[in-house]
């Protein structure tokens, strides 16, 4: 019952803080410069004074600003983000026709970047005052330096490029028309290059925060007990450092994995892969300002849904956290 | 020991210290080696590196001088990264004061808005603020200070919180100091090596983020910068890798320069922790 409760809790705290982004969004196209029809339709549409009219209708801009507010809100509440004049489609259907590709790709690097960055961290831990460990550390700041986009493009220019190992655009092999298992292989194929530069800087920040958390954890009593009672090095960092050095990893990895959201709009770009940061892009170039907002809506509302997910991984792997939030 | 003498003894951060004033003095010396525009198209397009005097680097798709875009472009990657780290400041330091120092309802409320504001993805935020209000320096500058400041608002609400009741604060307050006195004399300068450590990371941040703006083409049009360049040969990457090349290494050597200051500043700041880390 205790996780209904919170389930039921997180999800009011999600409902309030989309509102509030929902609002936000509507704050920002009442402050940007120009007519507000404009905007909303794009440059596009400056030049047909009879589409602007109807948007100024649709959206009751020449009324108070209090209606106006409530047809923008009640719009989005009924999943009605608006029509994309420049892709001819309405905002949602474009969504979520790229949602797959990015949830794909997002997750890929997620699962790399905690799991090596997990396993470079303790190593790291592990050899706090040898080279190998200091070698590990420089490389993590080395990563967490590097433009994500400037990584990208130089693995286009030597796997792709120079070596031709990999394919450096899209998702799958146009025309080939593959199905089932080799689908999939070729999918791979194409995952590797964005995930892999995707996960770097992720990575960095995971391997950081595990050496930390277990050079804190090696600090405690329980450590000192099984060093006493003659278990190994090894086991010791196992069983008993790395253990309780992981739970305070999940909490910040949920928080970090916002923000790989943002730099999935980075990765796309750079290797066209057909997802929501791609489409960002494309919105941008065009400066189709209603998809963009509506893609900005989309990309809040899923480190939302990860931060709840996140949330109950923690609290099932810790048996001691039992009270409500 | 001496603050410096502390600060030198992280070899990390002297190569840092060093990098960086290479970085200032290519800023700063800029104009006098290139007077002309960066945007001037001054030889053939694809020009490459060391092939022609006058042109260490080559020039660009419209031939322009990529050597000039460089040292023009690091006044911009550094004055926007300063500023805007500024900025991040004056939001989030009264912010963070006000809700540890006052507690109950206020820092509720203020911990609620800086929640919200650390749930919105930044990148997508900053995106979102700049293609609205349309690209110019002010408008990336602000942009990247509204995604900034959250966790210094939270910083110095912890420092707060943990120094409020401190004897000397009790002591101020039963001489008659009034709350602004308190929060400005008292307790504000004991928080403040924590924020320079904090504010040295996010200038590389911030530079980061900058660079990653205008490389999507949210770029001030006006100036020359380093994600521009990067950007504006990202077509051509096949036949010009070096023209993404240096502007990219450029990009690197600096975010990794102010990284390395900021852990030096950690230690040199924090003797204490600086010796459990290690």
């Amino acid at each position: 019952m205790l996780y209904a409760r919170l389930i039921a809790s997180r999800l009011v705290k999600a409902v309030i803080v989309l509102f509030l982004i929902i609002i936000f969004n509507f704050v920002l196209i009442q402050l940007a410069p120009g007519d507000p029809a404009a905007i909303l339709a794009g440059e596009a549409g400056a030049t047909d004074e009879e589409f602007l009219n109807q948007l100024r209708e649709r959206f009751g801009l020449d009324q108070p600003m209090y209606v106006q507010l409530w047809h923008y809100v009640s719009g989005i509440a009924t999943l009605d983000f608006g029509f994309s004049y420049r892709q001819q489609m309405p905002v949602l259907d474009l969504i979520l026709a790229r949602l797959p590709a990015t949830l794909l790709l997002t997750g890929t690097a997620f699962v790399l970047s905690l799991g090596l960055g997990i396993l470079a961290g303790s190593l790291a831990a592990a050899r706090v005052k040898k080279p190998s460990g200091s070698l590990i550390m420089a490389l993590a700041l080395l990563f967490y330096a590097t433009p994500l986009f400037w990584v990208a493009l130089m693995a286009v220019v030597l796997f792709s490029v120079y070596l031709e190992w990999l394919p450096a655009y899209g998702m799958l092999t146009v025309g080939a028309g593959h199905t089932g298992l080799a689908l999939a292989l070729d999918v791979g194929k194409h995952l590797i290059l964005p995930a892999t530069t995707l996960a770097l800087f992720f990575m960095a920040i995971y391997t950081r925060m595990t050496r930390a958390s277990m050079i804190e954890a090696s600090q405690q009593d329980y450590v000192k007990t099984a060093r006493a009672k003659g278990l190994s090095n090894g086991v010791i960092q196992r069983r008993h450092i790395l253990r309780n050095a992981l739970l305070p990893i999940i909490t910040l990895a949920g928080l970090q994995a916002g923000q790989m959201v943002g730099g999935a709009i980075l990765t796309e770009t750079v290797f066209a892969w057909p997802g929501i940061g791609r489409l960002m892009f494309e919105a941008l170039q065009q400066r189709d300002y209603n998809l963009l907002l509506g893609i900005f809506f989309f990309s809040a509302a899923l480190v939302i849904l990860f931060n709840i997910v996140t949330d109950l991984v923690y609290r099932l792997a810790d048996p001691r956290i039992k009270e409500a939030p | 020991m001496s603050f410096f003498a502390r600060f030198a003894q992280n070899r990390g951060a002297l190569i840092g210290v060093i990098i960086l004033a290479v970085i200032i003095a290519m800023a700063a010396l800029a104009p006098f080696l290139y007077p002309e525009s960066p945007w001037r198209m001054v030889q053939r397009p694809f020009l490459p590196p060391l092939e022609m005097d006058g042109f260490p680097l080559g020039t660009d798709t419209m031939g322009r001088n990529v050597a000039a875009g460089l040292m023009h472009g690091a006044w911009v990657s550094l004055l926007i990264g300063f500023v805007s780290t500024s900025v991040a400041l004056l939001i989030g330091v009264p912010l963070g004061a006000v809700a540890g120092y006052y507690g109950g309802l206020i820092d509720d409320g203020l911990m609620r808005f800086t929640e919200f504001f650390q749930t919105i993805p930044n990148f997508a935020l900053a995106i979102v603020l700049v293609a609205i209000m349309q690209p110019s320096v002010t408008s990336i500058v602000l942009a990247i200070a509204l995604v900034s400041w959250p966790p210094v608002a939270r910083l110095v609400r912890a420092e707060f919180l943990s120094l409020r009741h401190r004897e000397y604060v009790e002591a101020a307050r039963l001489v008659g100091q009034g709350n602004a006195t308190i929060i400005l004399r008292q307790i504000l300068p004991n928080t403040l090596s924590p924020i320079i450590v904090l504010a040295s990371l996010m200038v590389a941040t911030a530079i980061l983020l900058e660079s990653a703006l205008s490389f999507l083409g949210l770029g001030d049009p006006n100036v020359m910068s380093w994600g521009y360049m990067i950007g504006a040969a990202r077509t051509v990457i096949r036949q010009a890798w070096w023209l993404s090349f240096f502007p990219g290494v450029a990009i690197l050597l600096t975010v990794l320069a102010l990284n390395l200051v900021g852990e030096g500043l950690d230690d040199a700041l924090n003797p204490k922790l600086a010796r459990e880390r290690s």
